[in-house]
């Protein structure tokens, strides 16, 4: 193997290095935390964000009419009366889950190399996760009442109707919001308070500084806060499998032909952690270049995402191919037209390109030389997050639009409402993570503090 | 005017975890109990060396998925059974398989606010004043340095000895924590 200087200790190379260059405590505070607090800001941060601002404007806008005007406004009617709104929900909670998957599942597993990566990754899921809940409540008829799915004594004596999908993906997002939203902000808290430490502004030192809660690195507070922060990983890692698998089961509860499925839990959850980590390399990419932090999310990290997302494409696939194949072996004459609707039914030119942007334009990743290149890796995570995107909308449209009856088929067409909807919380999206990165270390300090001791620790062993 | 002590404590600074550790070490075998230390990130095996072995952390959590499981399952028999029991599309009203799936949820969301309330509450947080910051240094705990901090109400405290004590650990500095 080749050797290469390691802080001045001649060790051999086991991997790509998850840190570059030399930092030491200091010096990596000092950088992840200027990033924040001295760095001017920059043109392309104004413009970038000006654009997701007047996107976010317009689904505002969007939303005010639709209140104002009703569901009409979308393309959807019956037969297809689920269209871009619950399409935009399954993939938006879809894209949360790598973040979740990031932080709760390989911290269990004790794998390093989350660490540059965990901070934002956790921010893109409470941001997906928030956006994704508007729109089952905009795609309900009178969205005004959707606190009806609340369980409260009310004076109407109702309660909420617990054999309903509707009820469970109120609890299954309430809750992944609620404790996605609390472990990010408890991984934040000893990063507050070194950005409260090396403010240099005393509003930036009173706003970090009630943000932090006085948090002060004392011994037996680290101890307590570990024992917490591992159990909150303990109990994320099943909300990342019940909250994708409930949704699912959204589907798989009626029987509608396509929908009516035992392997779309599963099928849902790989897809989930195929899209979230296409959408982590989307935000990476950029993240790093921008602010220069290559030294931190290095090539080891590009290449690992990379790797999962060659895992999670191929459960993909194969689910794709169970469907066809349970369709067939089932010998429901149903089942099977809706399969062979989306092969060559009107919808059949959406389904080739999922086919193509999930299946095929991933298998490029089996080299190691596209995993580490930047700009291969970009387009092929935006490729993936449009097919996954297809796939949701293959999944609702096609299987709606020719159920049991010929005499009740239609079409769904898209209004330019819809594609407000899509792309204003696109820009929501974007607009949240800019001010995320500007507002808040994109980084996790003292993770990074404590990869540097472990590194120091292993060279002087 | 009452006689409180006018300092908090005595605080040595470090430069390494190791160090850091050893002082922790040193200090409880010379029988000081109340000791603080104060770290960037956390260090191994620190708070045992202080004395502290175990947290309720975890039990806390568990009542709470328990409270959150137990009162989710009840909320759904109650609503769904007893107060307002509704036929729909025939299915018995204590359908209890998809009362799993709040029940479930519920378990995870309660745990989760034990253990994030609990850390906090244990920890005296919220807490935005304390003595330690009014030293001048501090404000590098949150960076690169680590101070382990004696404090006066200590029955071993003493003025002279503890000063000479930490001076024997060979720290960067020593404060003077006004209280």
């Amino acid at each position: 193997m080749k050797k290469e200087k390691y802080d001045g200790a001649d060790i051999e190379k086991p991997k790509l290095p998850l840190v570059k260059g030399h930092y030491g405590y200091a010096s990596i505070t000092d950088k992840l935390s200027d990033l924040v607090l001295t760095r001017p800001v920059h043109r392309g941060w104004v413009v970038g964000f000006g654009i997701a601002f007047v996107l976010t404007l317009l689904f505002f806008y969007a939303i005010g009419y639709l209140f104002a005007v009703g569901v009409g406004v979308w393309g959807v009617d019956i037969p297809v009366a689920w269209g871009w709104a619950i399409t935009n929900f399954v993939w938006w909670i879809g894209i949360g889950h790598a973040g979740t998957f990031i932080s709760a599942i390989l911290l269990l597993l004790r794998q390093e190399w989350r660490t540059a990566i965990n901070r934002f990754a956790e921010a893109m899921t409470i941001f997906a996760a928030g956006i994704a809940a508007i729109f089952p409540i905009l795609h309900l008829g009178r969205p005004w009442f959707f606190y009806w799915l609340v369980p409260y004594p009310n004076t109407m004596e109702l309660w909420p109707q617990w054999r309903s999908p509707l009820v469970w993906d109120f609890f299954a997002i309430g809750t992944y919001l609620l404790v996605s939203l609390i472990f990010w902000y408890m991984g934040l808290i000893p990063d507050l308070a070194t950005l409260r430490d090396r403010a240099n502004t005393r509003f930036r030192q009173i706003v970090y500084g009630l943000l932090a809660l006085g948090w002060r690195g004392e011994a037996r507070h680290w101890h307590r806060y570990e024992t917490a922060y591992l159990l909150l990983a303990g109990l994320a890692t099943p909300l990342v499998v019940s909250v994708h698998s409930i949704v699912a089961l959204d589907f798989a509860y009626g029987n509608t032909p396509g929908w009516h499925s035992t392997i779309f839990p599963p099928y849902f959850v790989a897809g989930a952690l195929f899209s979230g980590f296409a959408m982590v390399l989307t935000l990476a990419i950029p993240l790093r270049a921008f602010f220069k932090l290559q030294d931190f999310i290095t090539e080891r990290h590009l290449d690992h995402a990379a790797k999962v997302l060659l895992a999670t494409g191929f459960i993909v696939a194969y689910s794709y191919l169970i469907e066809i194949f349970m369709a067939w072996y089932s010998g429901n004459e149903y089942e099977l037209s809706t399969i062979l609707d989306r092969f060559y039914g009107p919808y059949a030119p959406l389904y080739w390109a999922t086919i193509i942007c999930n299946v095929l334009a991933i298998q490029p990743l089996w080299f190691q030389r596209v995993r580490v290149n930047v700009l291969a890796l970009f387009a092929i995570s935006i490729i993936i997050n449009v097919g996954m995107w297809l796939e949701r909308f293959m999944i609702i449209v096609t299987s709606l639009h020719r159920d049991f009856l010929p005499a009740a088929w239609g079409m769904f067409y898209p209004t330019g409402w819809d594609w407000a909807h899509l792309v204003g919380s696109l820009g929501l999206f974007a607009a949240l993570f800019f001010l995320f990165i500007r507002l808040l270390p994109a980084l996790s300090i003292y993770e990074m503090r404590e990869l540097i001791f472990d590194k120091k620790r292993k060279i002087d062993e | 005017m009452n006689k409180k002590p006018v300092i908090y404590g005595f605080m040595a600074e470090f430069r390494t975890a190791n160090h850091l550790l050893e002082a922790a070490k040193r200090a409880r075998k010379e029988n000081y109990r109340k000791v603080d230390a104060y770290t960037p990130f956390p260090v191994e095996g620190l708070s045992e060396a202080l004395g502290f072995r175990s947290n309720k952390i975890a039990l806390i959590t568990l009542i709470g998925g328990l409270i959150g499981g137990i009162g989710g399952y009840f909320l759904q028999y109650y609503s769904a059974v007893i107060d307002y029991p509704f036929n729909t599309g025939g299915r018995p009203y204590h359908s209890w398989p998809v009362f799993i799936i709040p029940t479930f949820e519920l378990t995870i969301l309660c745990a989760a606010l034990a253990a994030f309330f609990s850390m906090l509450l244990l920890n005296g947080l919220p807490k935005l004043y304390h003595p330690v910051f009014n030293v001048k240094d501090f404000d590098l705990a949150t960076r690169n340095r680590f101070f382990l901090c004696i404090l006066s109400s200590d029955p071993l405290f003493d003025d002279f000895r503890t000063w000479q004590f930490l001076e024997e650990l060979n720290p960067l500095h020593i404060h003077k924590v006004a209280a």
